[in-house]
């Protein structure tokens, strides 16, 4: 009846220095993920690590259901190092996903690091009309940077931190020559007709809600906490919002940039 | 094959039930268990008013388990029994309701409230919190203070009542004895141990809180030897939890002492858990020709 399934994995390989993709088939795929939810993943090894991961959907393909993930901690250490034909257990999809635009706007993408593989997602929903703004600490963190060529159908603006690649300085530096400067009208010359979408760590989310509140400009943004039971039950994901606390897994990922209270 | 047990004036089609705030109200995991087959739903635990919880972060993994500081985030009881508790009437399971107070007086307060509703059959009362008229220490530490609030809210009720035990104690079995006193139907244990994780990188603590509870497999070795203590010291049933994975650790329990036992952490790791221990216990008295349940409490061999 659910969304606990199993899967064996059919591919777990390096895309770049410290990230992998991972492919998985499910025995059976009951509900389609949307862009922005996510699957809580274990490896069964042993009680150590003990919990499920959350992994956002970043394609499914041909019955296989796709994962980015950055080998980070005790559980992707202990991801990386399962082969082909191993077994997995899911929980998902979960959580709420991105809201799709209205036809009268233009949605505005911005990833941090890793969360290009939330968005990504996103972007092949809406055919690639959208603008990406995708910024990383340095060249060897950016992903799928030819995937994203081939996908993309408006402009895909790189930054890194270190300026080995794109432009030197944060996503938020780029987007904010972007949209001061004239070149790039939307379709009338006013700001309010982008929407902002936003995955990556949260100093970046933060800048993403400040600057999306000075331009008048709508928001979205994909949030992150530790999680235990991913469906809502243990209240242990919780971001604070002007109505009280917020479960990540349920009421989010997704929230209104607006809604977040930033401490 | 008889697989029920008695608890109070409950009687429960099994001995398997649900660990307070591990399983929401019941509601979240409605899509990956059948919760009619559950010996009983025990729903995250509740206050007079609602609370707003802890600063984030909440949770944390530790080798073998985890650390929480929810801290008591809860809708209150008056929206529980209008929004949640119609969902749990629609099942033929006994539904059981945690709950707390910050005073000796809200928890009488709660508990008459909760008795007088359809629909919840036992209640469970969580003294692991901060009482406020004794400076913030803990109800369940202080034998005195626990006599108290047991009687007090005995006092109040004729639903089935389960006294859960903190295991912050130097003698658990004489806080059990205390509760028995007072008029408890049973006693359940254990509730979370306190703990602490710090991040080396950041030296700060890994919890918003600080501190928090430690669950999961890391405590069931405490857990079975403070049912095991508690069992030999009261008459009223036990209820067995702590670090629960599968059939054998539930049956582990029930061989220390335990008429029933609550999953928790598990729910978390796998989602079935409850129900894969259900069939595991099944095939278990099949295999050892046990054709009562009950045979198992306090079966353990010295
Ligand atoms: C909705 C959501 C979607 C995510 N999608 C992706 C994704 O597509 N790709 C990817 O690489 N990462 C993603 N993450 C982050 C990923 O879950 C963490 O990097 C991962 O849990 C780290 O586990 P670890 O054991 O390797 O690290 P450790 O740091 O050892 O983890 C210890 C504990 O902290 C928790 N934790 C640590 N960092 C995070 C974090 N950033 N978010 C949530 N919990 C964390 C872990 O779950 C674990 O309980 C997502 C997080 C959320 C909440
Ligand atoms: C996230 C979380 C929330 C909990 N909330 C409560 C609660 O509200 N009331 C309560 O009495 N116990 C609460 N507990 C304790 C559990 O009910 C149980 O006693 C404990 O976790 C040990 O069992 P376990 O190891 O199987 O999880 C909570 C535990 C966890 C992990
Ligand atoms: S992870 Fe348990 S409520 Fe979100």
């Amino acid at each position: 009846m659910s969304k606990y399934i199993r899967a064996k994995i059919t591919e777990n390989a390096p895309v770049n220095k410290g990230h992998n993709l991972l492919v998985l088939s499910p025995d059976n795929i009951q509900q389609h993920p949307l862009p922005g939810q996510f699957y809580m993943i274990g490896t069964d090894f042993s009680y150590d690590p003990l919990l499920k991961r959350p992994f956002s959907i970043f394609r499914e393909a041909s019955g296989e259901l796709q994962f980015l993930y950055r080998i980070k901690g005790k559980g992707t250490e202990r991801m990386k190092e399962m082969k082909k034909g191993d077994t997995v257990n899911l929980l998902g999809p979960l959580g709420n996903g991105y809201p799709i635009p209205g036809k009268n706007l233009t949605p505005v993408l911005i990833a941090g690091g890793i969360g290009i593989a939330s968005l990504f997602p996103l972007a092949e929903k809406l055919s690639g009309n959208v603008h990406l703004f995708y910024g990383a600490r340095t060249k060897n963190e950016l992903l799928m940077l030819n995937e994203l060529k081939g996908l993309l159908r408006k402009e895909l603006i790189i930054s890194t931190d270190d300026g080995s690649e794109g432009r030197k300085g944060t996503v938020i530096d780029a987007l904010n020559v972007f949209l001061t400067s004239n070149s790039h009208p939307p379709q009338a010359d006013s700001t309010s007709n982008f929407l902002l979408y936003a995955c990556g760590p949260s100093p970046m989310l933060e800048a993403v809600s400040k600057f999306a509140a000075e331009k008048g400009i709508k928001g979205y943004i994909s949030m992150e906490e530790n999680m235990a039971c991913g469906v809502g039950a243990c209240l242990g994901c919780t971001v604070k919002t002007k109505k009280g606390y917020k479960r990540v897994c349920k009421e989010g990922p997704v929230f209104s940039a607006e809604e977040i209270v930033w401490t | 094959m008889d697989l029920t047990v008695n608890i109070g004036k409950l009687k429960l089609k099994n001995p398997v039930m649900t660990a307070s705030g591990t399983f929401g109200y019941g509601e979240e995991y409605s899509e990956f268990v059948d919760l009619n087959k559950l010996g009983a739903i025990v729903v995250k635990g509740l206050s007079l008013l609602p609370r707003e919880g802890n600063p984030p972060p909440r949770v944390v993994e530790t080798p073998a388990g985890m650390l929480n500081a929810i801290g008591l985030q809860n809708i209150g009881i008056e929206n529980f029994i209008r929004e949640k508790l119609p969902f749990l009437r629609q099942f033929d399971t006994s539904v059981i309701v945690n709950f707390f107070g910050d005073s000796i007086d809200e928890y009488a307060k709660a508990a008459e409230r909760l008795s007088a509703v359809d629909g919840i059959h036992g209640l469970e009362m969580n003294i692991s919190c901060p009482n406020k008229e004794a400076n913030w220490s803990i109800f369940g530490t202080d034998p005195k203070v626990t006599f108290e609030v047991v009687s007090a809210v005995r006092k109040v009720t004729d639903i089935t009542l389960i006294v859960k035990l903190s295991p912050n104690v130097t003698d658990i079995a004489l806080m059990a004895k205390v509760a028995e006193d007072a008029g408890a139907d049973a006693v359940s244990l254990i509730n979370t141990i306190t703990g602490m994780a710090i991040d080396i990188k950041t030296k700060r603590p890994r919890l918003g809180n600080i501190t928090g509870g430690l669950s999961g497999p890391a405590i069931k070795p405490i857990a079975v030897r403070m049912v095991y203590e508690t069992f030999k010291a009261v008459k009223i049933p036990v209820i067995g939890m702590g670090g629960i994975m599968n059939s054998s650790d539930a049956i582990e329990f029930m061989l220390a002492g335990a008429t029933a036992v609550a999953v928790g952490t598990a729910n978390f790791v796998n989602p079935s858990t409850t129900i894969d221990i259900i069939n595991g216990i099944e095939s278990f008295m099949v295999e050892n020709s046990i054709t009562d349940v009950k045979e198992l409490t306090g079966g353990i061999k010295i």
